[in-house]
């Protein structure tokens, strides 16, 4: 899923200075599960936003609704007109989410802003209640198969395909001793599979324009199209 | 209290006490049993658990006008639901930090052990925050929500007429409530 982390909430108030009716806009997808911008944090954070602005004396009226994905039109049309109504949004999507809704928002008779309260940190899984760390980079040219399903991209402080590096102590990584070496993970994780021929394994020099190297990507199934 | 006294009386705050129902209510009603005096500020909200307690409750009361909030739960151990009161703790503590960030002291907000034994104790608590509001002096949304009640608090309950008498239980009882609140 996607991780994202809530902004500090003075650059959230910033972001929305000298406007007066604000929609705080929440997602049931990723950010709900990883309880960053779900209909509990929208509760929140616009509870937050009406005791602070209250506090100041200022007038504020502040709006919540949740919609079940950000980045699905079908799911954002209807809540254009209740948009069109308030002076900014402020989304609690990821960066996709937030970049739909605010093309949407854009394209209204009166345009309305829509702002970002979410840092998009990363891909994830969850480890425990409360814990995500990064898994996946998407970086459009999967080798899981070869590194026991332990992604060197991903998890290799270097993204080294052919490592461990020379700064890998004890199974941790020379960037931080509470961040595990990737490469100790895969020698690891491919020793337990009886794989460890998989190591000596040459990965070749890699085409990054799978990656964001190759400018912004785009995925088009024919079939699917109407 | 009419609406007039309300509006020139001093500071009187309003506690919001979030009580378990297996410890700090009972302990409250063993503090009615025993006849302890203790401040008249305080309003119990009864939950089955100091667990359920969230974070969006207790902005909402800062929200609506309470000075403070406690949360009153079981003793470490005690909990029938085993973790509940931790839970509760953690919430608790995560509010605080959301106060402090937008300058609502934290202290308005505390988490109370009071085992369902200690009756003394829940009226000792009660005081003891009711004291805590009245040292940190009004919520500061208070005032605003007076201005925009014209004078009143927008949720007072003590102006309220008393209640008509109940003919078919607590569904009329709401009802007749409304209709007097709309007229």
């Amino acid at each position: 899923m996607i991780v994202g982390d809530l902004k500090p909430i003075e650059e959230i108030e910033t972001s929305i200075r000298g406007r007066t009716r604000v929609l705080v806009l929440g997602c049931r997808g990723c950010v709900t599960v990883c309880s960053t911008g779900g209909e509990k944090e929208v509760a929140v954070l616009a509870s937050q936003l009406r005791i602070a602005s209250r506090a100041r004396r200022e007038h504020r009226e502040i709006r919540e609704a949740t919609v079940e994905r950000q980045c699905d039109f079908e799911y954002v049309e209807p809540l254009l007109p209740e948009v069109e109504d308030v002076d900014v949004v402020l989304s609690l999507a990821c960066g996709a989410g937030v970049q739909h809704v605010a093309e949407a928002a854009a394209g209204l008779q009166r345009p309305v802003q829509v702002m970002p309260a979410v840092n998009t940190t990363f891909l994830g899984a969850a480890l425990e209640q409360g814990v995500w760390a990064e898994r996946c980079q998407g970086c459009g040219d999967c080798v899981l198969e070869i590194t026991g399903g332990i992604c060197p991209i991903a998890r290799c402080s270097k993204s080294l395909l052919n490592g461990p590096c020379g700064g890998s102590s004890g199974g941790k990584c020379e960037i931080d001793p509470e961040v595990d070496c990737g490469w100790q993970l895969i020698y690891d994780r491919l020793s337990a599979l009886g794989k460890l021929e998989n190591m000596s394994r040459v990965l070749p020099v890699r085409n990054w324009s799978t990656s964001r190297d190759g400018g912004p990507r785009k995925r088009v199934v024919e079939e699917l199209r109407s | 209290m009419n609406s007039d006294t309300a509006v020139s009386d001093p500071y009187e705050p309003k506690v919001l006490a979030f009580c378990c129902r297996y410890c700090a209510y009972t302990a409250a009603d063993l503090a009615g049993s025993m006849r302890l005096k203790y401040a008249p500020n305080v309003r119990v909200v009864h939950i089955l658990c100091s667990g359920k307690i969230d974070t969006v409750f207790l902005l909402k009361a800062f929200e609506d006008g309470a000075d403070a909030v406690y949360v009153a739960g079981c003793n470490i151990g005690d909990c029938h639901f085993l973790q509940g009161n931790l839970s509760a703790i953690r919430t608790v503590a995560y509010t605080k930090h959301l106060l402090a960030e937008i300058g609502l002291e934290p202290e308005r907000l505390e988490f109370f052990h009071v085992a369902a034994s200690e009756g003394p104790l829940f009226a000792q608590r009660a005081d003891e925050m009711t004291e805590r509001a009245r040292r940190l002096g009004p919520n500061p949304l208070r005032k605003t929500m007076k201005q925009r009640a014209g004078g009143k608090l927008a949720r007072e309950p003590d102006t309220h007429s008393p209640l008509p008498e109940a003919k078919l239980g607590r569904l009329i009882r709401h009802a007749e409530r409304a209709e007097e609140l709309r007229t």
